[in-house]
């Protein structure tokens, strides 16, 4: 392979003047750690309100959070996210589209709502399974304690549903992380971006992109084993949830 | 606010669309859905393999491949390619590869990690008896996986498989980072040359979801039928 490798290239200075190329990388990391988490907020509170509304007996809401899924699951992120940014400023009333093309930060936003929203389908359809696999038995004997249906859930099918959809609820956080490279497209420069500019900048085609790799890894590193100790600090003991 | 709506441009464009674009995207998902399953099948047989060299290759290869976006990967195969193809046909410089086969081997490479998972999972499933049973009778280990595991991992993960394919359809239009004309870098074209971003994403947009909606729905009434017959 003829190509010119030089591993010192992250201690040169950036394109920017303010640091070296790996201080380039890690302030992409920071974005996209900024992105992951508004969008994982935004995910779990929507999710959980259209997981619960998909296991309630009522037909409408089941329908709602059954229509809800759907439309975010069924179109890609990449299509999703055009439609917030691009698409939806032009069909508003002129002085609201106005204002968020001229919005500050509006890529770092778009991002955000858009990942979370479509993340929302995938936790609403985890806590879904979580509800459903618990017995039908916990139901039943919260309703027999006299507890309206807001209280069951609130103090006896969430708490269990949520600590059994912890591993599953990992893996969706890990996809939202990595899930924020696609606003690249829509001008958001994050870690992926970051390691393109190097790499536009540099040539250092593959120590960009070897960089950038490995600090997607060590994220992840660090998600698994913070959800593996928050998992063993929440679980019940003597509960199948506590290994 | 659909007043200054311009629906000829769909119109117009509908050949270059789906002659081109749809037609990328969907040999694309095919090829690279095929190509995956072979792939991962094998690695998924790596990593349940007595050589304890042989499965630690493989689960280090399945688990970085995982933690990165697709973005990400996409980058790497794009400029990797053609040093893997210098590698291969021993010329003297990287080659130049084309844009399909660029993206064909970046998502068989990709998706190659997660059709593993679903093998594996498969294959773990169909009870210990069996594959003793194929030995009781003198079968080698190839043909125990041939004619009694792997057809019946595959017959019970045949929806998962599926669901990942339609992710798969979806994930597909991310070429755009490399300007790649598949559907929606098609649909992208036409709309920054005619200025029609709203019906040109919007169109786009309803034709994935009008695919994917149909897809899912036969995959959810797949399951249904191997449910039953188990």
């Amino acid at each position: 392979m003829n190509y010119h490798w030089n591993w010192h290239i992250f201690l040169e200075p950036g394109p920017d003047g303010s640091g070296s190329y790996l201080g380039l990388l890690l302030s992409g990391l920071v974005v996209t750690i900024e992105t992951a988490l508004c969008a994982w907020i935004i995910a779990l509170v929507l999710g959980s309100i259209v997981g619960v509304l998909r296991t309630l007996p009522s037909k409408t809401a089941s329908w709602i959070g059954f229509a809800y899924v759907e439309f975010f699951r069924n179109m890609p992120l990449l299509v999703q996210l055009f439609l917030w940014f691009f698409v939806l400023p032009e069909l508003l009333p002129p002085s609201w589209g106005l204002w968020m093309k001229q919005m500050s930060h509006a890529p770092f936003y778009t991002a955000a709502i858009g990942i979370g929203l479509f993340m929302s389908a995938r936790v609403a359809e985890q806590l879904r399974a979580g509800i459903g696999s618990l017995p039908r038995g916990q139901m039943l004997a919260a309703t027999a304690l006299g507890l309206t249906t807001v209280q069951a859930y609130r103090y006896v099918l969430l708490p269990m549903a949520f600590r059994i959809i912890m591993p599953p609820l990992t893996s969706e956080f890990l996809n939202t992380i990595k899930n924020t490279s696609v606003a690249i497209t829509i001008g958001l420069v994050e870690l992926t971006g970051e390691a393109r500019s190097m790499q536009e900048f540099s040539f250092q085609v593959f120590e960009a992109f070897t960089g950038a790799t490995v600090l997607y890894l060590l994220i992840n590193i660090l998600v698994v084993t913070a959800m593996r100790l928050l998992e063993r600090g929440l679980a019940v003991p003597g509960y199948i949830t506590g290994k | 606010m659909f007043a200054n709506f311009d629906f000829d441009v769909i119109r117009r464009s509908l050949g270059y669309l789906f002659f081109d674009g749809m037609t990328f995207t969907l040999m694309l998902t095919s090829l690279s859905a095929f190509g995956g399953l072979v792939f991962g099948t094998l690695i998924a047989l790596m990593r349940l393999s007595s050589l304890r060299l042989l499965g630690r290759i493989a689960g280090l290869y399945v688990d970085l491949i995982r933690s990165l976006p697709l973005v990400l990967v996409i980058f790497w195969f794009y400029f990797l390619v053609p040093y893997i193809g210098q590698w291969v046909t021993g010329s003297s410089r990287p080659i130049h590869v084309g844009a399909f086969t660029s993206s064909l081997v970046t998502f068989i490479m990709f998706e190659a990690a997660y059709f593993s998972e679903i093998m594996r999972a498969g294959i773990q499933s169909i009870s210990k008896g069996q594959p003793a049973a194929a030995q009781a009778l003198g079968l080698t280990y190839s043909q125990t996986m041939r004619y009694v595991v792997l057809p019946q991992a595959f017959h019970n993960m045949l929806p998962v498989l599926l669901t990942q394919t339609i992710v798969l359809f979806q994930d597909t239009s991310l070429v755009y980072v490399v300007s790649i004309p598949d559907f929606l870098g098609a649909a992208s074209k036409v709309a920054q040359r005619d200025g029609r971003l709203v019906e040109m994403y919007l169109f786009a947009a309803m034709v994935y979801f009008v695919i994917s909606c149909i897809a899912s729905f036969g995959v959810r009434r797949l399951q249904t039928r191997i449910a039953f017959v188990h």
